[in-house]
């Protein structure tokens, strides 16, 4: 891709995320509930991959459910959810619960929430894909306090065991869990060492800078032909990233937002979308 | 059973090509005919057992009929939430396989035993069981299975030695008449009662033998004989919570088939703490031998 057709390309990005995340934030407000920090540390993540990678006949397959705000809002932004299934979110009688549901949305093939079984049905369907001669392939968010589950790690050794490079697994290391820290609660780093001691072609990479996760995605693209191997990104996020007020924090995790924290984070994420298009458009 | 039901997934292979077989890690002396037959569709998952469950759903959903075989205790309780979460929410065929259910491990001990598989599996929603009780079940099962559009758990133990004709495999099915009291049971546990030594006694009992969980509707012939006989006993290598007994408790009262008395015979855990062969532990849980016989003869003669 030409300079000025990736340039072109994170615009496209920055305008949909500035919408997905907009439409989330209402979403929480409305609902007055929590897990805003996770929804944001993987915004431009779930974004990229929707607009920017999967083909019709890609799955996505979001294990840290508990950023299900963010996979509705971009289902919605791309048509697959009405504005109406949108403004039930968190009501009762909803489709839209606070985890993704199995409710027969196509986009949503599993209920998630508990963590640790993402990447093992991602795995699951990646296999049958092959063994039925299917070209389709198999994005898999998972957050990072979802790797202390021992099943995270019998699925990792299975994809690589298997060469099953239809997977691309992406981790939101946004380093914080529930109510701690991942280095202070069970450490993971080197988490690229680990990963590619395992088998696997690792990327780390800024998951909330579109120009570096489009570049990202080509050397996926490379490295899944090259070596056949499965892929997994490690993208660096931050939990509540862009709200000065709740960023890097646990209570980012848990927290809604007041009327004033709500205007506040409109306010930022509006200010920087502007910087970011005004960067985008002077580096194309 | 084991080996009967690698032929019968022998066979069914034969009808059809979207079965996946998964093991994790067991299968020694048993699955190697699979191996060669299934090919690429043969899949050792190694100890990982949720992580085999799971891929199972996600094969079920990209239209694939997978079947998961570990041990029955590693079957079901390990990848439990598994099971729950991306199986039976998901309404998926995917077909779990138990072998050596109840103290079928003998001397391996208790880690190794399953007691409390199947009340595990009763409380899932859209999960239906299996429970074959002697070899040529395995073939009917099998196919049924495959057939079957809801998650599934085949409960594997060692093939009854039950005489003369044995009905086909059914939700209900009589294996014996009898003149005092009804026997309900499950599985090959109920091999025992035959070899008690005490023809005596079993002309007494009216044998059945219950083939699926959730319990189907108990069927005329048994409804009648419960009136007319009163006594009712059921037997199950299974311990009493989530066991055939209070399945069948709860469904004869429901069902206003009252006995008089329902007597549950089940799997006492390890009460001495100590280890022994299959037959060992059944008969320290009075599921087998003279303390089967000395159990039966005080009912009968209340």
């Amino acid at each position: 891709m030409t300079r000025e057709g990736a340039a072109a390309e994170g615009v496209m990005l920055a305008e949909r995320v500035f919408s997905v995340k907009k439409r989330f934030l209402a979403m929480y407000k409305k609902a007055n509930a929590g897990h805003i920090g996770s929804a944001l540390s993987c915004a431009e993540l779930l974004v990229l991959l929707k607009f920017a990678w999967m083909r019709d006949d890609d799955t996505f397959v979001l294990s840290k459910g508990h950023a299900a705000a963010a996979l509705y809002s971009v289902l919605a932004e791309a048509n697959v959810l009405s504005p109406s299934q949108i403004d039930s979110y968190h009501e009762d009688g909803t489709e839209l619960p606070a985890l993704p549901p199995f409710n027969g949305i196509k986009e949503i093939p599993f209920a998630t929430g508990s963590l640790g079984h993402g990447l093992s049905v991602s795995a699951g369907m990646a296999l049958g894909a092959k063994l039925s001669r299917r070209q389709s392939r198999f994005f898999c968010v998972t957050s990072d306090g979802e790797l202390d589950e021992g099943s995270v790690w019998e699925a990792a050794l299975f994809i690589a065991h298997h060469k099953l490079s239809n997977v691309v697994w992406v981790v939101d290391r946004n380093q914080i869990q529930a109510i701690g820290r991942t280095e202070d609660v069970l450490a993971l780093e080197p988490l690229d060492a680990k990963l590619r001691a395992f088998g696997y072609y690792v990327i780390r990479v800024d998951g909330h800078d579109f120009a570096a996760l489009l570049a990202a995605r080509d050397e996926c693209l490379r490295a899944i032909e090259t070596y056949a191997a499965p892929v997994a990104i490690i993208a660096n996020t931050v939990k509540g990233n862009g709200l000065t007020y709740m960023q890097d924090t646990v209570d980012s995790h848990y927290l809604p937002m007041t009327d004033a924290q709500y205007e506040q984070a409109l306010a930022e994420v509006t200010h920087a979308h502007a910087l970011t298009v005004n960067r985008s458009r002077n580096a194309g | 059973m084991r080996a009967e039901f690698v032929r019968a997934m022998l066979a069914l292979f034969e009808k059809r090509k979207d079965l996946v077989f998964i093991t994790g890690d067991l299968g020694y002396m048993a699955l190697e005919g699979l191996v060669e037959a299934y090919g690429e569709r043969f899949v050792n998952a190694g100890v990982a057992e949720q992580n085999a469950v799971s891929v199972a759903a996600g094969l079920a959903r990209a239209g694939h009929l997978p079947w998961v075989y570990s041990a029955a205790v590693f079957t079901v309780l390990r990848p439990y939430e598994q099971i729950r979460n991306d199986v039976c929410l998901h309404e998926l065929p995917v077909k779990l396989v138990g072998n050596g259910a109840g103290y079928a491990y003998g001397i391996m001990g208790a880690t190794h035993h399953a007691l409390e598989d199947v009340g595990a599996m009763r409380a899932l929603p859209n999960m239906r069981l299996y429970l074959p009780l002697v070899a040529t079940d395995l073939l009917p099962v099998v196919n049924a299975m495959a057939e079957d559009p809801r998650p599934n758990y085949l409960r594997l133990g060692l093939s009854a030695k039950i005489p003369g004709e044995i009905p086909a495999f059914a939700a209900w099915r009589r294996l014996k008449p009898g003149r005092s009291a009804v026997v309900i049971g499950m599985g090959p546990v109920l091999q025992g009662l035959y070899e008690l030594g005490r023809p005596d006694l079993l002309d007494e009992l009216e044998i059945w033998c219950v083939g699926n969980f959730p319990l189907e509707d108990i069927p005329a012939e048994l409804s009648l004989s419960i009136k007319e006989k009163r006594r009712v006993i059921s037997i199950e290598e299974h311990y009493r919570a989530g066991g055939l007994g209070e399945a069948l408790s709860c469904l004869l009262l429901m069902s206003g088939v009252l006995p008089e008395p329902l007597v549950c015979l089940h799997a006492a855990g390890y009460p001495s703490g100590r280890y022994g062969s299959q037959r060992w532990h059944l008969e320290e849980s009075g599921l087998a031998g003279h303390a089967l016989a000395s159990r039966l003869e005080q009912l009968l003669r209340a």
